[in-house]
């Protein structure tokens, strides 16, 4: 779908707005979800003609985009009226406030045992061998249906499955919109998977579909970092003998000529915000150190000085100025910040146990990071934390190693890895620990980024 | 002895008798006998044949040193029958395989009553090839060299030579500089290795401070720094998976391969 800059806009916003920091540490301090979720019902949807036998893949399409969003809590359908009205003119005005009409009525959607706040209705047809699904959103807290309707939309999609499922995320995209909430919709998650018997390079749709290989290298193809316009895909590979930086288009597959200074060491790359430069940590001091470049590896420039081990460049996606990244120069690894020409180097982590893999939320205020505060050395937890404040928040609890956070476009789910299965494996979740999916099963897979 | 008397008396009588009876004979005059008639000439006895050696062989004629060679023989007419050269007395027929160490002429002799009779076989003895000298000691691959230096071990998040390092360290230098000499264009690589536990990307940093600080340390024990590489790899190559101190030492090391 096309990503409008406005919603990003008041993303941002509402982010804001949403960070609520309480004084008391151990206590939810970050909120990038609020806790005070509108309920949305979303009946059955019904079809006609050969659209009847898609509805249960609309139907379910719809249901997990509009929990998964994070942004509701779903009314049970058990609890729903019989009646459900389809469209607008099916609703009706009870005679007293109240008054129960079977569904037909606003209220009853808005009262117990639904307690709505917001209903999605609607219906597909088979219109001239097209799928056409008419979606409308009503706000059911209000007195009458004019004030009612939020949303009232045509999608068409083609008469199969899949266009099913395209109108169903569509219309969840447009109801996500209503709360500025951008959906994942046709993003993509990158990730690193040996299930080849060598570590390759991977994409997969936010739900875990779709998985296929971007290239192969018979080699170590690790740590991938994806650019702002989703067209390309960096990456740190042994293919060429010592870990060098490569960079494929996630288009074609094809890989894009990357200049690799001379040092024995020149991994994780990170792009810019305006997709122009790579951040990356090369050893060409002696020591692995920030380096900044043109896309083709043109035009380096030494960033950190230190004579520490620092990786994991991440560059403020508002500002374009700050820097995150994991160093070494004060004993075991922790995040730091410092600005882009190297200076202002402050430490973010206090300290504790071993800190890597910050990744900034699109609002370019807070960073998810792999901690392993409060437990023994390597065992990593997700962590959030407010970058001017420096307060933090633990998402996991010690559900075996977890690591690498990476925001999704929408700024309200992370991807992480997880060995809590046994394995490492690929998970997604809201950014308050909730809605927790297990996206990959074959081999072992690490490293997930989330682009667009 | 009466009757003993009697038989004196009658062998008196009878000897006397025959005492005149002799006297008598040689006294007459008897005529001269014919002469024995020519006596039967047998017909003279043929002469014995000659003994015959209707073959004597060796087979094969030629032999290398060590092999065999088959003698085969069929005399007849001989009573006597032997072959010299340490075969000694044989039936008139027969084979007797010999392993004369050099080339043997067999000297058959038969003899019979109507002679002697011999016939020899000559065995030539080749030298065989010489055996294959004993085999060098097989010569080191490069890699079978570099396969026994020394893994040097490392503290954790450290890159630091430890005292068990640098011993392992020194040997390993003399071992270096001894392979670089005997693969003059043979390079060597470093690699720098952690355990699981830190990051996976912290630990690039990591190996590849744990291989430098190797390779400084060798060329300080003068190992030409040219032919020496780095890389690290991070925790990506462990050598073992387990969880435990015993396995991430293991793995907390420089350790030497065959340059790329």
């Amino acid at each position: 779908m096309k990503k409008k800059p406005f919603l990003l806009a008041i993303l941002s916003l509402l982010s804001v707005v949403g960070l609520v920091l309480f004084a008391q540490e151990g206590s939810v301090v970050i909120k990038i979800v609020s806790p005070q979720k509108p309920v949305m019902a979303v009946p059955d949807f019904r079809g006609s003609g050969a659209a009847v036998s898609l509805m249960s893949a609309f139907n379910e399409t719809l249901f997990s985009d509009l929990q998964n969003s994070g942004l509701f809590d779903m009314a049970p359908k058990g609890m729903y009226p019989l009646q459900v009205p389809q469209r607008p003119e099916d609703f009706r005005q009870p005679a007293r406030p109240g008054a129960s009409m079977g569904g037909l009525a606003l209220s009853d959607w808005s009262s117990p045992p639904v307690n709505a706040n917001f209903l999605a209705a609607g219906y597909t047809a088979d219109q001239n061998g097209q799928m056409v699904l008419y979606g409308w959103l009503f706000d059911v807290g209000q007195p009458n249906l004019a004030n009612a309707q939020i949303l009232g939309k045509r999608y068409f999609g083609s008469l199969d499955e899949t266009g099913a499922r395209r109108v169903a995320h569509e219309f969840a995209a447009d109801i996500l919109a209503h709360w500025g909430a951008t959906s994942l919709y046709g993003t993509h998650i990158y990730f690193v998977s040996n299930r080849t018997g060598h570590k390759e390079i991977w994409q997969m749709d936010p739900d875990g579909s779709n998985q296929k290989q971007l290239a192969r290298y018979n080699s170590i193809s690790i740590m991938p970092a994806v650019s702002p316009d989703g067209s390309k895909v960096a990456f740190t590979s042994y293919a060429g003998g010592n870990p060098g930086i490569f960079i494929l288009s996630t288009e074609t597959g094809r890989r894009l000529s990357f200049y690799n200074q001379k040092a024995s060491l020149n991994a994780t790359p990170n792009f810019t915000p305006d997709g122009k430069q790579i951040l990356y940590a090369s050893s060409a001091s002696g020591w692995a150190q920030i380096y900044v470049a043109n896309l083709d590896g043109s035009n380096l420039k030494r960033i950190s000085s230190s004579r520490a081990i620092e990786v994991e460049p991440k560059v403020n996606p508002k500002s374009g100025n700050d820097i995150v990244f994991v160093s070494g120069r004060s004993g075991p690894q922790q995040i730091f910040r410092m600005n882009f020409d190297g200076t202002g180097v402050e430490q973010l982590t206090n300290g504790e146990g071993e800190a890597s893999n910050p990744s900034w939320n699109p609002n370019g205020e807070v960073i998810a990071f792999a901690w392993t505060r409060g437990y023994a050395t390597g065992n990593f937890n997700i962590f959030l934390m407010d970058v001017a404040t420096r307060r933090y928040d633990q998402l996991t609890h010690s559900e075996g190693r977890n690591e690498n956070p990476g925001w999704a476009p929408d700024g309200r789910h992370l991807v992480f890895m997880s060995t809590r299965s046994g394995s490492h494996q690929i998970y997604t979740m809201v950014a308050d620990g909730t809605q927790v999916h297990q996206l990959t099963t074959q081999g072992n897979n690490w490293t997930p980024v989330w682009g667009k | 002895m009466l009757l003993k008397r009697k038989w004196s008396v009658i062998w008196m009588v009878l000897l006397s008798i025959a005492l005149i009876g002799s006297t008598t004979g040689c006294k007459k005059k008897a005529p001269p006998p014919p002469p024995p008639p020519a006596p039967v000439q047998p017909p003279p006895a043929p002469p014995p044949p000659a003994p015959d050696i209707s073959e004597f062989s060796a087979e094969p004629s030629t032999i290398e040193r060590g092999q065999s060679s088959t003698l085969r023989w069929s005399v007849s007419n001989a009573n006597q029958i032997s072959i010299d050269n340490g075969v000694g007395t044989v039936q008139a027929s027969g084979s007797k395989s010999v392993y004369p160490n050099d080339t043997t002429t067999y000297r058959l002799t038969a003899t019979g009553p109507g002679g002697t009779l011999s016939k020899s076989a000559t065995v030539t003895v080749t030298a065989p090839p010489p055996p294959a000298p004993p085999p060098a000691p097989p010569k080191e691959t490069i890699e079978q060299r570099v396969g026994q230096l020394q893994d040097a071990f490392f503290d954790y998040d450290k890159s630091d030579i430890r005292e068990d390092a640098r011993a392992a360290l020194t040997k390993d230098a003399d071992a270096l500089k001894s392979i670089l000499q005997d693969f003059p264009s043979g390079t060597i690589t470093v690699e720098g290795h952690c355990d699981e536990r830190g990051s996976a990307e912290y630990n690039l940093g990591l190996g590849d401070r744990r291989a430098t600080a190797a390779k400084d340390f060798l060329v300080q024990l003068g190992v030409p720094g040219d032919r020496l590489k780095t890389i690290s790899y991070g925790k990506e190559r462990p050598v073992c998976t387990e969880s435990n101190e015993g396995c991430w030492q293991r793995n907390r090391r420089a350790h030497f391969s065959v340059g790329q």
